[in-house]
């Protein structure tokens, strides 16, 4: 089969999948799960395939893989669709790939399949647990499958569906389309459980505020497209008359070319859509759903899109880059991404929800590679969007891990406990040997352990890139940020798995079924060999031992890349110092915690709860925005506009309506029209008297009576026309 | 070689019988004949005024076809109608005898 | 006297006997097939005017159609009032009358007309040209209009006549 054949059948199956769950296999749970994950799978496989092929090619990115027909015909020209695999597309296609079969295998484990029934289970809440008896006629409390099963198969084999499709396609409104299906999916499933009230508040504020940055993408969709008339990446981003093009058109904003316009609405679409700052604070709440969902959508996949989407665009928004001065949409991506990075970090080392310090630990990092394409470091942020989506997803499935473990806890000691609240666990080490280990592995990652973790090689690359770049205060930020990932990574870890339990629960926390450790296992394979195969040869002692294979496949994707790579040490260094020195601090400061207290809680006073409350940006919004809009809505609109103005002025015209209809009734109606009315009613009862004569009921009386008639009629035309 | 004339005495001939039978005869079928006897003089009224000003304007002229056109349709669908009327009628009255049928008596 | 003429006249003649036939035939079944050689007649009127279309056509529709469904509907009604009684009103004096007066009028009215015996030459070949005809009847200048309304009635009178005719379950008590 032809390769473009392969890649168009790898978005397909999922969808297959999805309809053939929902309109017929959706009572049955096994075929359910089996359908997803077959098609899971053989998507897997053909991305494999289409991946080997791809890194086998010669000179990929100037000749990718491509096919592409004829889908609207709009005025002269046809709006195509197509397929395109070039280096950019084929390594997210890998990692996509990967994490979605694992995600996809981990979640039979994690709703419970084999299970029994829970007495109390209702759809739209979480498994409460079942009732059974044993052999020797004790009563256990286990863990209960999830009601809605097959529910939660379709939506993600759909959400599966507009992932492939956004990677594999060739046009920017394809990946439109992947990526709001995608938000569709994402406001499903973050709902899952809808008869929480938090879960449906999540769900809503996930779907609004990505919205918001969706609009603006869509706004700069739509001038490239008139300004191009085309979306192709090829035809855009691989030709320099047309980047240059846009480069020095004056938009009509003062001072901003076209390019830079469009650059900012696209990155705008970014912000919403990968969780930074300003519109970072749906993805906290998105944790309310099942964590396999925050794993897939809110970790490895859905929000790297967002970051897919400026990478692919990178020639377009570094268009009149001299290498220099950075063109005015690098620049922002610059400061919102460090900015993120460090803001998200902080917020992280006050959470205790074990999901939570992930969802910021995740915005932070997003925030890290966005600073790096800001800086120019185009490769470094394709190399971090990768190792990130192994590790992250990683500790996603680890903690999803050890919320199943303490959830049995709390089945069998009937505790009153949050599961997933850290400070509660502790000691879960000894518990769970296979997911401490792997989850160490993913939290050594993240923190970049120097040397031996993907982490490092490309969070090194990044911050070498802000060094290179000369932005000092982004290169300190985004150092920063990494001390402090550092820091909340082993807290957490800390808190999590080492000391001594903390509660009861955490005393029968038992390890999770294989379904669910052996996807651990393997992304902590990728987790640690990922960042293998991006060393830069520049590095000491272990650079070129393997050859810099990512760097030379994704960089040959920029026509000219303007990285030039200069090795200097303070960079290295520093990324060194902040993340063993993060780790270390770390350690020591949470090792003793016995009582579930934070330690830091007293000595940082007012900060801590400005950090625990995340810096106050949700009520700010609900006073900024949401209070003025519902005033508008209630009191403005509804009490004053529209009850007072508008329905006052309506019943004066009826008042004086009825006034007019009165008096015309009085003095018009009932004399006049009246009167006439009775007259012709009594004219016509006579005028019928006397044609009732006439109607005899025999249709040739009638035919005589028509043909008179007509003779007359002819007559009088003869008489007046035909002679006069 | 006709004279025009011939043509108008016999469509008038033609439409008279048909009148006389659509008035005269009790079957309502046998007035529905009439009517199409006085159809078809009306057709052949047609097609000779037709003839005669195509041979006057010596130019093809279609309008007198056209018009006849028409009275087919016309024809066909009265006919259609009519014969239907008939057959409930006789249904419902047992009877196609139009002076039977007077339920429009006044 | 030519040999068209000669035509004329006995298709004339044959048709105004059968109509005559028509008219007063006791039995409704020759009336209907008496109708048949009337149609037939007129058709042969057709050929002499140079109208061939129409001849065909009025084959076609009026004796291969409308007198087929005359026939029809005479066998389907022709239980009463068939072989026995009076097919005339007692008013026929007065239908005769009327018919007679009719025909004087018109044909007096005619009469006066200056071109009442002009002589009907042979037209040329193309006069009856199918191809004007289709055009006219579907072109928006000519006669596209009423050949719509034409179909709509059309559609509408066969969609009466089943309607009319359809033989419901209570209509069989009446």
């Amino acid at each position: 089969m032809a390769v473009e054949t392969l890649i168009v059948l790898i978005p397909l199956l999922p969808l297959l999948a999805f309809f053939a769950i929902v309109l017929f296999a959706h009572r049955n749970n096994a075929l359910s799960h089996w359908l997803a994950l077959i098609a899971a799978g053989v998507a897997w496989m053909l991305s494999m395939i289409v991946f080997r092929r791809a890194v086998q090619t010669e000179e990929l990115s100037r000749f990718p893989f491509a096919a592409a027909i004829e889908w609207l015909p709009t005025g002269s020209a046809a709006l195509k669709i197509g397929v395109q695999i070039d280096p950019l597309s084929a390594v997210t296609l890998f990692f996509v790939a990967w994490t979605v079969l694992m995600i996809f295998i981990y979640s039979i484990g994690y709703h419970n399949f084999g299970q029994p029934k829970g007495e109390h289970d209702r759809p739209g809440l979480p498994p409460h647990g079942a009732e059974i008896r044993d052999g020797h006629g004790h009563v256990h409390r286990v863990p209960s499958i999830e009601p809605m099963y097959a529910r939660f198969f379709a939506l993600i084999s759909l959400f599966a569906f507009a992932m492939f499709l956004l990677v594999i396609t060739d046009n920017l409104l394809t990946l439109y389309i992947g990526w709001e299906i995608m938000g569709l999916c994402s406001y499903l499933l973050i709902g899952f459980w809808y008869a929480k009230e938090s879960a449906r508040n999540a769900m809503i504020k996930a779907f609004l505020t990505t919205r918001v940055g969706d609009v603006f993408m869509l706004l700069g969709l739509a001038a490239l497209y008139s300004l191009t008339g085309t979306l192709n990446y090829q035809v855009i981003l691989n030709n320099p008359a047309v980047l240059n093009g846009l480069a020095s058109a004056a938009s009509p904003l003062a001072g901003v070319s076209w390019a830079g316009l469009i650059g900012i609405l696209l990155i705008i679409g970014t912000i919403g859509k990968s969780a930074q700052f300003p519109l970072h604070i749906w993805l906290p709440d998105a944790m309310e759903g099942p964590t396999p969902v925050s794993a897939m959508i809110h970790a490895a996949t859905m929000v790297s899109a967002g970051v897919y989407l400026v990478i692919r665009f990178f020639p377009l928004l570094s268009a009149g880059w001299d290498g220099h001065h950075l063109t005015l949409p690098m620049l922002v991506m610059g400061a919102v991404g460090a900015f993120t990075a460090l803001f998200a970090a902080t917020i992280a080392l006050a959470q205790n929800d074990i999901k939570r310090v992930l969802a910021y630990s995740t915005i932070s990092q997003l925030g890290y590679m966005i600073a790096g394409l800001g800086v120019g470091a185009y490769v470094a942020a394709a190399f971090h969007l990768v190792t990130h989506a192994f590790f992250k997803a990683l500790l996603f499935l680890g903690s999803g891990s050890v919320i199943h473990g303490m959830e049995h806890g709390v089945f069998h000691t009937g505790e009153n406990i949050d599961p997933q609240n850290m400070l509660y666990m502790g000691g879960l080490r000894k518990k769970m040997p296979l997911t401490f280990w792997t989850f160490l592995a993913g939290g050594l990652a993240l923190s970049g352990f120097p040397l031996i973790t993907a982490g490092f090689w490309s969070k090194d690359e990044i911050l070498s890139g802000a060094y290179a770049s000369g932005q000092t205060a982004i290169f300190w930020m985004l150092a920063a940020a990494a001390l402090l990932t550092a820091f909340y990574t082993m807290r957490q870890i800390t808190l999590t798995f080492l000391g001594q339990p903390r509660s009861h629960s955490a005393e029968h926390a038992h390890e999770s079924r294989p379904v669910m450790t052996i996807p651990l296992v393997i992304l902590a394979f990728f987790a640690i060999t990922a960042g293998w195969v991006g060393i830069p040869e520049y590095f000491p002692a272990v650079g070129g031992l393997l050859p810099n294979w990512f760097e030379e496949f994704v960089g040959s994707m920029l026509v000219s890349h303007g990285e030039t790579a200069h090795f200097s040490l303070l960079p290295l260094g520093v990324s060194v110092v902040v993340a063993l020195g993060g780790l270390w601090m770390g350690w020591l400061t949470y090792r003793g915690v016995v009582r579930p207290v934070d330690p830091l809680e007293k000595p940082l006073g007012g900060i801590y709860t400005l950090l625990r409350n995340k810096y106050y940006v949700d009520e700010f919004y609900q006073w900024a925005f949401i209070r003025p809009a519902r005033w508008l809505a209630e009191t403005l609109t509804d009490r004053w506009l529209d009850r007072t103005i508008i329905d006052g002025a309506l019943h004066s015209i009826a008042g004086f309506g009825v006034w007019l209809g009165k008096s015309l009734r009085r003095w018009i109606d009932l004399p006049v029209i009246n009167g006439a009315g009775d007259l012709t009613a009594a004219g016509t009862r006579n005028l019928g008297a006397f044609l009732r004569s006439l109607q005899s009921g025999r249709v040739q009386i009638y035919a005589t009576v028509g043909l008179g008639l007509a003779a007359m009629v002819a007559i009088l035309i003869y008489f007046l026309w035909v002679i006069g | 070689m006709i004279p025009l004339a011939w043509y108008l005495i016999f469509s008038a001939a033609l439409f008279c019988i048909g009148l006389f039978g659509a008035l005269a005869r009790k079957n309502a079928v046998a007035i529905l004949m009439g009517v199409e006897l006085m159809l078809n003089a009306v057709n052949v009224n047609l097609i000779a005024f037709w003839h005669y000003y195509a041979q006057m304007r010596s130019t093809p002229y279609v309008h007198g076809l056209a018009f006849t056109t028409m009275v087919f349709v016309v024809a066909a669908a009265e006919v259609a109608v009519g014969l239907a009327l008939v057959i409930s009628a006789y249904r419902r009255r047992q009877t196609p005898v139009v002076d039977e049928l007077t339920l429009l008596k006044g | 006297m030519n040999g068209l003429q000669v035509v004329f006249l006995l298709a004339a003649l044959v048709s105004l006997f059968s109509a005559a036939m028509v008219v007063s035939a006791r039995r409704m079944m020759h009336a209907a097939l008496w109708l048949v050689l009337t149609l037939m007649g007129v058709a042969v009127i057709f050929v002499t005017l140079q109208s061939s279309f129409f001849a065909v056509v009025q084959v076609l529709v009026y004796v291969g159609a409308i007198a087929i469904l005359i026939i029809f509907s005479v066998m389907l009604t022709r239980r009463v009032m068939e072989d026995h009684g009076d097919q005339i009103l007692p008013g026929w004096r007065a239908a005769g009358l009327v018919a007679g007066l009719l025909f004087a009028i018109i044909v007096g009215f005619l009469a006066l007309w200056q071109g009442f015996t002009t002589m009907l030459v042979e037209l040329p070949a193309d006069a009856d040209n199918l191809l004007d005809l289709g055009q006219a009847l579907v072109s928006p200048q000519g006669y596209a209009l009423p050949f719509e309304l034409a179909s709509v009635l059309l559609v509408a009178a066969l969609i009466g006549a089943i309607t009319i005719a359809v033989d419901r379950k209570e209509d069989q008590h009446g």
